[in-house]
């Protein structure tokens, strides 16, 4: 089943764009059956910056994220035209396999979903997804150190991933997915089902990350987006052609969008006039 | 908002005493509340009776015969004194072992095409249709079919034509309950597998099946548990036998085997009072059996969660 071993630890070398944009995104119509949902929204994804994408609910900023790793595939009706290049490669090429895809850009969910076994199990499944030779134990362990989960759960890797509190859940995720050593993380609003404490944790370990992985995230929270993200994304939702079609309104330096925001929109919004 | 409190009702609960806090049996609803708890007491209560009175009897008239001979010895002829019933215990262990080795692999791969398949999959409509027109089936088909598929072309009763009737309806359950299980596996499982670059395949086997195990076995065991039980299927296919099922130092699959429902079935309406009290004995080993192997199946999925 799992033969790509040694290609997943060598992400293939091909010429990154010269200013470090990891995944070129430029979605010009996405359909779920006939319902169009997001139009022209063009984001470049950069090598070890967070980028987050906020707007206001149905503004399509879930469906934009889990097009950079085809999770979209899941979803029924779902069709899509425009490009997703990941180091040059359009992943929707019909010789990418999507499956290959997931391991290079892993993801985190907005609910907390560790498998139902052990801790150790739940960080050790991409390694055993992958048929991972080395030392899993060192892998397991410097995951969960990543994750800043190491020290509250060292002693109890054999309990079940459900015994933990939610944000301890939502960290043995962030291990899970770093455990394979992905190079970007997409995160959908990773925090929306946690309090403000175990936000606050989630919101530093990105801080941290961002040194070794290139991370997405989708977030509702405005002051979450400002406090972690280098460039922000604003999409909003035009009713004008009759359906809900989220776009693109604004991106740029997460600084300049929240400070000096160009449109109408993204003030009105950031200023809180609507949400 | 305002707007809203004006187009309100006049206060419905007007002229009604909220100081009144005591619990009083005038309330007719709080009468009406006690009177239904009692019902519901009383029919709980009656349903125990018979579920009672069937295991006691059991226990009383078969508990005095319970001796280690039993299970060692073979059926007595009739007037003879002693005896046991070691190769029925053998033929039903034997039987019920093939049917959950032909049944339990394929109605589980059955139940993950189930559960995989999208909606509007015809064949996946027609596989649970017969599926579940299969659990009503009965039971005496199941040992029609055998006895037309095997008895007739191998030319004799044998325990693999029994095996296959008791196969045949074990299928169903553990197909139907299996697809349940699968089904119950929460949706953000499945995303969080295939988010880490998981195959349809690897998430079957490294997630659905693991989380929905405790579900299965248990459909496994319901399963089990009726086939052990199930007389008319073997009547046709493995009818009964005195002797052990073994030829030589083998155990023989080709030739009528005895099982405990069988023996039940004949010794009950012999007129030999050590024949009846056999197959009063016999009775609650096979009750004793299906527990102990229900209860191996929880304590074994209880493990699976734990881990």
């Amino acid at each position: 089943m799992s033969t790509g071993t040694a290609e997943v630890k060598e992400p293939p070398e091909s010429p990154e764009a010269g200013d470090g944009v990891v995944i070129d995104c430029k979605i010009d119509k996405l359909f779920y059956g006939s319902f169009k949902a997001v139009r022209d929204t063009t984001i470049p994804v950069k090598k070890n910056k967070i980028t987050a994408f906020i707007g206001p609910s149905g503004c399509g900023k879930s469906t934009v994220l889990r097009c950079l790793n085809r999770m979209n595939d899941l979803v029924r009706g779902f069709r899509f035209e425009g490009h997703v290049r990941y180091r040059g490669k359009d992943i929707y090429h019909p010789s990418i396999d999507p499956v290959a895809v997931r391991r290079y850009i892993g993801m985190v969910f907005q609910q907390p979903n560790p498998f139902a076994t052990s801790i150790y199990n739940n960080v050790a499944f991409g390694l055993r997804l992958n048929g991972y030779k080395g030392d899993r134990h060192a892998k397991v362990e410097s995951a969960l150190k990543g994750a800043a989960l190491w020290d509250e759960v060292k002693d109890k890797l054999h309990k079940s991933g459900l015994s933990l509190s939610g944000g301890q859940q939502q960290r043995l995720c962030i291990a899970r997915a770093i455990a394979t050593e992905p190079e970007v993380l997409l995160m959908d609003e990773p925090c929306s089902a946690l309090d403000p404490i175990a936000t606050r944790k989630i919101e530093e370990l990105m801080t941290e990350l961002k040194s070794r992985y290139t991370i997405a995230i989708v977030t509702h929270n405005l002051q979450q987006a400002q406090r972690v993200a280098d460039q922000t994304g604003f999409l909003y939702v035009d009713t004008s052609e009759g359906g809900r079609t989220g776009y693109l309104v604004e991106f740029g330096e997460s600084k300049q969008v929240f400070e000096a925001p160009q449109q109408k929109h993204t003030q009105e919004y950031i200023s809180g006039a609507f949400s | 908002m305002t707007p809203v409190l004006e187009r309100m009702e006049p206060n419905p609960f007007e002229g009604v005493d909220f100081g009144k806090l005591e619990r009083s049996l005038q309330k007719p609803r709080t009468l009406f509340s006690l009177l239904m708890s009692a019902v519901v007491t009383g029919m709980t209560l009656l349903a125990l009776i018979p579920l009672f009175s069937v295991v006691w009897m059991l226990f009383w008239r078969g508990g005095r015969k319970l001796s280690l001979a039993l299970f060692t010895q073979l059926p007595p002829a009739p007037l003879e004194q002693g005896g046991g019933f070691g190769n029925a215990i053998a033929g039903t262990l034997i039987m019920v072992g093939l049917a959950a080795l032909a049944s339990v692999p394929a109605g589980i791969l059955t139940a993950v095409f189930l559960a995989q398949a999208r909606p509007e999959n015809r064949l996946a409509s027609a596989t649970r249709f017969a599926a579940k027109v299969l659990t009503g089936f009965p039971s005496i088909l199941a040992g029609v079919f055998a006895y037309g598929t095997v008895v007739l072309i191998t030319g004799g009763f044998s325990a693999i034509a029994g095996g296959l009737a008791l196969a045949i309806l074990m299928l169903p359950t553990v197909t139907l309950t299996a697809e349940d299980a699968l089904r119950m596996v929460p949706e953000k499982m499945k995303e969080a597998a295939i988010g880490m670059g998981a195959t349809q395949t690897q998430t079957v086997w490294m997630v659905l099946l693991p989380t929905a195990m405790p579900g299965i076995l248990t459909g496994v065991m319901l399963a089990v548990a009726r086939a052990a039980g199930e007389t008319a299927p073997l009547l046709f296919t493995a009818l009964f036998s005195n002797y052990w099922p073994t030829r030589g130092a083998h155990v023989a699959l080709m030739q009528p085997t005895a099982s405990l429902a069988v023996l039940i079935y004949n010794f009950a309406s012999m007129p030999f009072a050590n024949q009846v009290e056999m197959a009063w004995a016999a009775a609650l080993v096979l009750v004793l059996l299906v527990l102990v192997v229900n209860l191996a199946g929880q304590a074994l999925s209880r493990r699976q969660v734990q881990q």
